[in-house]
């Protein structure tokens, strides 16, 4: 049983990180129809730059606002003055996204060095707490807090804000947002920057547990993307079911059969894709 | 009958230019330009999707690691095996794309891209962990070259890049026939509207079924050729540098053209060459070389070029800084990716 339990907050703080991560693809996604291959990278950035601002100020929580911040920046210059260049030509624009990953990365190695390495967890945070019997890592937690407080606030933002109602009504009806005087294009970059910057978010979270290193950018990158395609791109349902069911499988499977960790993750996105290729909760294209 | 000919005396020089290359250059260039024939080769499996049916796909390392990966363990299990070995592997790779494409072909534009990505992600995984068959990240090492022939030996670098410049042109007159064939038009036909040739009575499922199986057996062969070059298969054949970079020479050279991934693939390797006595940060260069092509010369450097200077040279220099008009529906083959945000 406890075992059981363990297993469990393991991965629904693993799905929290996930959420984090898709839910920046997912909104890009879902405005311009643009999928950032490059969004691996952004977490790589935040994570990196989160590494350097906690080494030099020794503040976890200002690390986790400047790898936002940088990993929003890249997110504007990719949008900004790269993508915006070849609007419209969705599979241009993806492999645009596609060169800025091996660039993005390659820098890392450049500045960083390609020693695997880990961000140090938040002073507070370090140790394990007892639930009833039950010893779990505090910093798991906190994740999984921060994660269900982003997600209520996205939530709130797009249901219940003007911003979130233009948003969806770009979404919806991009034309029509425009005609009624909505600036689409400044939206755009926002959007952008915002969904970046939620990804360097997650890079800086889950740096403690899942480690700063080389290739990361691809292997987040390919679990956001067996996420979106599992739980339906451009749909912020999707993004956090999706990660539940990614998270439960990746996890369990790791647990229970190690040697086919591969399999457990990819065979359900197989199934999926080949019941319903828009995912369980995506819009239909 | 003009294009028929000037394709034919291309094709002759082609052969001639591939005749002459062991006499001009030494056998480390030679070595650079039959790797470029063996990447070209996956590059055209690549083309055969981007440029006949629209689909881009960043995973075609998958049937090349495939191919190379059984050629070395059948080779392991039967000693002295060859033209057996050949079959092997490429019958691994035409088994994958009979098992990948189901999947892979219900999945338009950038699911497709990413669908391929995955399934090259998922190989490569199970190459690096699959110590026991696979070897790990050790790979295979030590697969040597069979005599196909009795008494012909492949072992020299100019009698290997003779083996592999007779594949290759085999595979370019299979590739030409193929594309050219009745077949190979209801593909374009696909490429440009799928609903109107269904609506033509196509089964436009099994003509994109075939076409991914064939990109598989094209991109199997080059893994075969891959694999008796290097003789180590190992996972970093399915990496996706090897997939992307096949794919830019496919968009390097104008999807769809014959030998587009040709010029593509040696223009790639040359400049990998040269960059390599620069610095050790290819990857860089590479992405640089994707953002670039993407913006600047979307429809391949090759033809970008061409149309400048046929713009150029027709409309004289009054309208030499007039915006190029967009390409006709006629020679779009890269219409692909301007599929707006309606579909």
């Amino acid at each position: 049983m406890e075992f059981w339990i363990i297993q469990s907050l393991n991965a629904l703080s693993f799905a929290m990180l996930l959420f984090l991560l898709c839910a920046g693809l997912s909104l890009i996604f879902g405005l311009m129809n643009i999928l950032n291959l490059a969004h691996g990278s952004c977490y790589l950035v935040g994570a990196y730059t989160a590494l350097s601002v906690i080494a030099w100020s020794d503040n976890f929580f200002l690390g986790l606002v400047s790898g936002s911040v940088a990993a929003g920046a890249v997110g504007f210059v990719l949008q900004r003055f790269l993508l915006q260049r070849i609007y419209g030509r969705r599979l241009l624009q993806v492999l645009l996204t596609f060169g800025c990953m091996f660039i993005l990365g390659d820098l890392a190695i450049i500045i960083w060095g390609a020693d695997p390495t880990t961000l140090r967890k938040p002073e507070g945070l370090t140790g394990a707490v007892d639930l009833g019997g039950i010893i779990f890592p505090k910093y798991r937690l906190f994740v999984i807090a921060v994660g269900i407080t982003i997600g209520i606030a996205l939530w709130l933002f797009q249901e219940k804000t003007k911003w979130g109602a233009i948003l969806r009504a770009g979404v919806d009806d991009e034309q029509m947002a425009r005609a009624v005087g909505i600036n689409v294009p400044a939206l755009f970059t926002v959007v952008f920057i915002l969904g970046t910057a939620l990804t360097g978010l997650s890079g800086v979270l889950g740096g403690p547990f899942v480690g700063v290193y080389p290739g990361v950018d691809l292997e987040v990158l390919l679990l956001a993307v067996v996420v979106i395609i599992v739980g339906g791109l451009g749909s912020m349902k999707g993004a956090f079911f999706g990660s539940l069911i990614v998270a439960s499988l990746d996890n369990f499977g790791k647990a229970l059969f190690p040697e086919l960790a591969m399999f457990t993750i990819f065979a359900p996105m197989a199934i999926i894709l080949a019941v319903k290729p828009t995912g369980l909760w995506g819009r239909v294209l | 009958m003009s294009h028929k000919a000037r394709s034919l005396a291309f094709l002759i020089a082609l052969l001639c230019g591939l005749s002459v290359l062991p006499l001009i250059l030494s056998t480390y260039y030679l070595g650079l330009v039959t790797g470029a024939l063996i990447l070209a080769i996956l590059a055209m499996s690549a083309n055969l999707l981007l440029g006949y049916l629209g689909l881009a796909s960043v995973g075609q390392a998958a049937f090349f690691g495939v191919a190379s990966y059984a050629v070395a363990i059948y080779t392991r299990s039967a000693e002295g095996a060859a033209w057996s070995a050949i079959a092997v592997g490429l019958l691994a790779a035409v088994a994958a794309g009979l098992v990948f494409g189901p999947l892979a072909i219900r999945t338009r534009d950038i699911f497709f891209l990413v669908i391929m990505l995955a399934f090259c992600q998922i190989l490569y995984g199970v190459t690096y962990s699959w110590r026991s068959v696979t070897g790990g990240d050790d790979g295979l090492p030590g697969l040597a070259r069979p005599d196909l022939i009795p008494g012909v030996s492949l072992d020299g670098p100019v009698s290997y890049y003779v083996f592999v410049a007779v594949v290759f042109l085999l595979v370019v007159g299979a590739f030409r026939l193929f594309v050219n064939s009745p077949f190979g038009l209801v593909l374009k036909g696909i490429r440009d509207s799928d609903s109107r040739m269904r609506a033509l009575g196509y089964n436009v499922w099994l003509y994109k079924y075939i076409a991914f199986t064939a990109s598989a057996l094209i991109g199997g062969i080059s893994g075969v050729l891959h694999a008796y070059y290097y003789g180590c298969p190992n996972p970093a054949d399915f990496s996706l540098i090897h997939s992307s970079s096949a794919l830019l020479m496919v968009i390097l050279g104008g999807p769809g053209a014959l030998l587009g991934p040709l010029a593509g693939s040696l223009i790639i390797v040359f400049v990998r060459e040269f960059v390599s006595n620069v610095t050790d940060r290819w990857l860089i260069v590479l992405g640089f070389a994707y953002v670039c092509t993407v913006l600047f010369f979307p429809d391949g450097l090759i033809g970008t070029i061409g149309r400048w200077w046929r713009e150029k040279s027709s409309r004289g220099r009054s309208h030499a800084t007039a915006p190029l008009p967009e390409r006709s529906q006629e020679e779009s083959s890269t219409e692909f990716v301007s599929a707006g945000k309606s579909n």
